[in-house]
């Protein structure tokens, strides 16, 4: 029995292989099978974590996002906000600049936006204030961003490090903002009552997600059909090859991450006046760095990043709807959401490899051969017991013990000697 | 010779990647103390058979056979275990150690079982034991008897052994991990048993390619290899170190080794085997006797049909300066200098080889000149055929700048996918990275000539519709058709203006995709499609493309490095014509080339380059492949090249 075992071990059953070949339809319906055996696995968890059913959890999943208009509108402004940073690190990443600093050119946005509200609010016409908004915010963010550019451009620093640091910086000022804003140590700025934007319709936000779907518009016909779009996914593939054809690298960089920069100063534009109407160093909430994960989903197309915005904003929404009524607690959204990206992204694999059993396919040959083996005594495995028990070492014991020494393959000396002896005889 | 001994044998191999197939059944046998040549052009499978037998990759199916046992050989450990060792293309060496260290590293530390150790004393003691019993004194007499008298071992002194055993294990342990002083002595014997020149206390940064090749194949033996696998071993030697290398590999095959080369070059295989296989496209045509075959016979089986390979050289015509480079010298990030001093001069209708040692600097001259690599000193000019051979200056000039300046410089460089093109992007893509910048041809433009003087044309253009439209504006009271006449004239400066800034703007990706097909269909690229990313393209067509993307843009100065490297026959002298034809129309070419055959037959002057200077320039027609590598190595006589350098 051991013998058959060590012979199995010769092959591995499973073989992975690299591929490049796969449809893209296929490679689609991979990752959609993904998302929907991940919202089962995230239902049968939770329903043997609760009392309720597993359908409990999937109604209150889709009560928690569409039962009422008003909640349908916030979750399409959280896809709209989520999206919108999406957009902005998009450009920076298709060119192999990883900027992580999001989340602080966001909230420089947010800061540069509330001040204008605090200080022209009431001033000027609430329109005027938006673009003045607009502008600053925009200039915020693209500030933020573009000094680890042209540190990188000229120096060649790290840019992840240098755009992690960033956030802290942009957080401290916030917090420094807010106290001198605030000195009585509360910490919180209240509802800034100018400049907020104007409702559409019956409900708040549509300003907010027509901008966004604007933007997405815009920034997939820059990437896919502007000089400039062309010109950082070069220097993104390869910059010997940006150098040669006579892009100058240093200036795309600047310019990408300043238009990177102007589009995070938007989000803070969108969040501040748009939805919080103020500012903490909690306004950006984490997006920043989830906007990276959703970029790098849709492989930083921007329409196929709406899907993954949606998908995200619709677990993190549909999933606390879930805790609060089945008693799960404040967790329970980060795990389903973690739960779910871990799958997603782990079937990345099957559409990156192709794997190929051959353990089921060749067992019955192998079961033939191997009965034919041991009849005639084990020449396959001893062959194995010898390879398997050093490098090379000669060992005597292992011959001692068999009985059928003469078969083994030693690779020292002597036993070449029987061996072509054996040759010779056959 | 052989002796008839098989080392190796390989039956049904295949593997494929993806939908590639790119071993199919192959059928191979090596025996002992004989060379092998696997023959075949590049993509035939040769590297991929050699790397399953190396542990590397694992066949779909298939079995191999060591010593006439099946083995399953999963990682190169796998195969050391099997004796057998690959050198690769690309050495696989530290810089900062020195060369014995290098062949020490990694050595595996082989292992001491108490248990099993236990039981080889036991058993030798019961053994000795049992001969002690049997042991009859009055067989022998005298001194004898008392050499030949087994000892007795009492349980006592064997469990004193075994307990031991334990500390012998530490000891043991800590002596593998000891490094030696002498330690480089001890390996030169290796060195010194198959003649290898080389001093193994070098360290490896110190040492040219043929050195640290030496190192690699020490460093194989050393491991106990018996199945020696050297992958295309000869790329990157000269013709003296050529020789040095068969020296070695005859006198390794004469001690009994099996030693395996794969290449693409005929006369090698002529040289140096004893038997060689031919693989076509992953199939295993035919094992013949070198002895029974000739090279065309090897060209027929390689190629699959009959093919001519004679490199048309035609008599230069309209020969006129169209290059200039005078003493540029350059230095690389270390502040090594890469360029040294070099002078030389590249005319139209000719064909300037330039032929060296990899890395003397081939690469920096090309990119020096194509404006990609800071000059310490020295000039480079460019004398214009379209402007009566004015003489510009191409010094400290970017690629865009010399573009502009109207210098029609086409550049195929070494690396193909890394620089030359992108490897993710598709063909068309990857035509408008030449092309991306135009802007889109207006009426105003075509008065302008030339792709520098487009940009300049859209200020004009602009203007001179505004100009229209004023005057529209200000005589509303002109005739009718004349008002007419010079609106429709302003709509139309309004739609060019509106044209040029979009095309300044936005991508046109429809003359590349002309392009693109016209260089499919002519080049004859095996491609599914124009976007197909380019990387999936074999690499002989991939160098169509790049180099069809080079010629279109209608070059003056074509520089093309290395063009042919790791193409099949067929692509390679498709290049060759190319090149030729664009010699026939008066372009001055430079070919950075590694084959001296080729070099000699296809170059009218052959420019050799070593560590960055100019060791001469010799007439292509005249030339010989040991002068070549003379001066290919030629260090110390530098300073006496220029004398004897004959300008042709």
């Amino acid at each position: 029995m051991t013998n058959v075992l060590k012979k199995l071990k010769l092959e591995s059953p499973i073989h992975i292989s690299k591929r490049t070949d796969m449809p893209k339809w296929k490679s689609w319906l991979i990752r959609g099978g993904a998302i929907v055996a991940a919202l089962l696995l995230c239902g049968i968890i939770s329903s043997i974590l609760s009392s309720g059913s597993f359908s409990s959890f999937m109604e209150q999943m889709f009560k928690g996002c569409f039962s009422t208009p008003r909640r349908a509108i916030n979750l399409f402004e959280e896809t709209a906000l989520l999206l919108c940073i999406s957009l902005a690190v998009t450009p920076a990443f298709k060119m192999k600049f990883w900027n992580i600093g999001a989340e602080g050119q966001v909230l420089m946005g947010a800061l540069l936006c509330a001040t204008c509200m605090k200080y022209f609010g009431g001033k000027v016409d609430d329109g005027l204030l938006i673009v003045i908004m607009l502008v600053f915010s925009i200039v915020g963010g693209a500030v933020w961003s573009t000094i680890p550019a042209i540190f990188k451009a000229k120096w060649n620093t790290n840019e992840t490090l240098f755009t992690l640091m960033m956030n802290y910086i942009a957080m401290g000022l916030i917090a420094c903002v807010i106290a001198i804003w605030v000195p009585n140590n509360s910490g919180t700025v209240g509802v800034l009552s100018y400049g907020n934007f104007p409702k559409i319709g019956r409900y708040p936000y549509i300003l907010n997600i027509i901008i966004v779907a604007i933007l997405t518009v815009l920034v997939f016909i820059y990437l896919r059909f502007s000089k400039h779009g062309y010109e950082l996914s070069v220097v993104g593939e390869s910059v010997n090859t940006a150098k040669y054809i006579g892009i100058n690298v240093k200036k795309v960089i600047v310019r990408t991450m300043i238009l990177s920069g102007a589009l995070c100063g938007i989000a803070g534009w969108l969040i501040v006046g748009g939805a919080s109407h103020t500012v903490s160093t909690e306004v950006a909430g984490g997006r920043g760095f989830t906007a990276i994960l959703i970029s790098w989903l849709a492989h930083f197309d921007p329409i196929a990043m709406s899907f993954t915005a949606f998908l995200v904003a619709f677990l993190s929404q549909g999933s606390s709807q879930a805790a609060s009524v089945l008693n799960f607690g404040g967790s329970f959204p980060k795990i389903i959401t973690g739960m779910f990206f871990f799958i997603i992204i782990a079937s990345e694999f099957f559409v990156g490899y192709k794997i190929k059993f051959t353990f089921g396919k060749r067992k019955a040959e192998r079961a033939d051969e191997l009965n034919a083996e041991e009849s005639d005594g084990s020449i396959g495995a001893t062959a194995y017991d010898s390879a398997d028990l050093g490098d090379g070492e000669p060992n005597e014991i292992t011959a001692r013990i068999d009985n059928s020494a003469e078969e083994i393959a030693l690779p020292s000396e002597n036993n070449q000697n029987a061996q072509k002896e054996e040759e010779v005889e056959a | 010779m052989q002796d008839n001994t098989v080392a190796i044998q390989l039956k049904g191999i295949t593997k494929t990647f993806g939908e590639v197939v790119a071993n199919k059944n192959v059928d191979l046998t090596v025996y002992r103390g004989e060379v092998l040549s696997i023959l075949g052009e590049n993509g035939s499978g040769k590297t991929t058979l050699m790397n399953m037998i190396a542990g590397i990759y694992y066949p779909d199916s298939g079995e191999i056979f060591i010593d006439g046992e099946k083995a399953s050989i999963h990682s190169p450990k796998d195969a050391f275990s099997y004796r057998i060792g690959m050198i690769h293309q690309h050495f696989k060496l530290v810089d900062v150690f020195s060369a014995a260290d290098n062949i020490i590293l990694g050595e595996e530390y082989k292992g001491f079982d108490v248990k099993v150790e236990a039981e080889n004393i036991r058993a030798a003691h019961t053994f000795e034991n049992a001969a002690y019993e049997a042991y009859n004194p009055e067989e022998h007499t005298g001194v004898l008897a008392y050499l030949k008298a087994p000892k007795y071992h009492s349980e006592k002194e064997t469990k004193r052994k075994i307990a031991a055993l334990p500390f012998i294990k530490i000891a043991k342990r800590i002596k593998f991990g000891w490094l030696s002083r002498n330690r480089a002595d001890a390996l030169q014997s290796i060195a010194n048993r198959y003649g290898f020149e080389i001093d193994l206390k070098k360290k490896i940064y110190d040492m040219s390619v043929s050195e640290k090749q030496t190192v690699e194949i020490i460093k194989v033996l050393y491991r106990n290899a018996d199945i020696l696998i050297l992958d295309e071993p000869t790329a990157v030697l000269t013709p003296q170190e050529i020789d040095k290398l068969f020296a070695v590999l005859r006198r390794m095959r004469d001690d009994g080794k099996s030693i395996i080369i794969i290449t693409h070059k005929l006369n090698e295989v002529m040289a140096i085997s004893d038997r060689v296989a031919v693989l076509r496209k992953g199939e295993h045509i035919a094992t013949v006797n070198t002895a029974d075959t000739n090279e065309k016979e090897l060209t027929e089986m390689m190629v699959g049909k009959k093919i001519d390979l004679n490199i048309n050289r035609t008599e230069p015509h309209d020969v006129e300066d169209r290059l200039v480079v005078e003493n540029i010298s350059a230095t690389n990030h270390d502040g090594v200098k890469v360029l040294d001093n070099v002078s030389f001069t590249a005319r139209s209708g000719e064909i300037l080889g330039i032929a060296g040692i990899a890395g003397s600097g081939q690469r920096e001259l090309l990119e020096a000149i194509a404006g990609l690599q800071k000059l310490n000193g020295g000039d480079i000019w460019y004398f214009d055929p379209a402007k009566d051979n004015e003489k510009i200056d191409l010094r400290a000039k970017t690629p865009v700048q010399i573009r502009d300046l109207g210098v029609r410089l086409s550049f195929v460089p070494e690396d193909r996918l890394g620089m030359g093109l992108v490897g993710n992007m598709d063909l068309v893509d990857n035509m408008l990275l030449r092309s991306y910048r135009n802007v889109r041809h207006t009426e105003a433009e075509t008065k302008c000539e030339g792709d520098a003087a487009e940009e300049n044309c859209i200020p004009a253009s602009c203007e001179e519709t505004t100009d229209v439209g004023n005057a529209a504006r200000e005589n509303p009271n002109i005739k009718s058709n004349k008002a007419k006449d010079a609106f429709a004239k302003f709509g139309k400066g309004v739609a060019n203006c509106v044209s040029v800034l979009w095309s300044s703007v936005f991508l046109d990706r429809k003359s590349p995709k002309n392009l693109a097909e016209n260089i499919v269909t002519e080049l004859e690229v095996v491609t599914p499609s124009t976007r197909t990313p380019v990387r999936r393209l074999s690499g002989g067509n991939v160098q169509k493309v790049l180099v069809g993307r080079e010629i279109a843009a209608a070059p003056t100065v074509l520089m093309a490095a290395y063009p042919v490297r790791g193409l099949d026959i067929n692509s390679s002298y498709t290049i060759y014509n190319l090149l030729n034809e664009q010699k026939e129309q008066g372009v001055a070419v430079i070919f950075v080339g590694e084959d001296l055959d080729v070099l000699i037959d296809l170059c009218d002057r052959i420019m050799v380059v070593c560590g960055g200077k100019i060791s001469g320039i010799v007439d292509g027609r005249t030339a010989r492949k040991e002068e070549l590598g003379t001066l290919m190595t030629n260090y110390s006589g530098l300073k006496a090249a220029p004398d004897s350098v004959t300008e042709g």
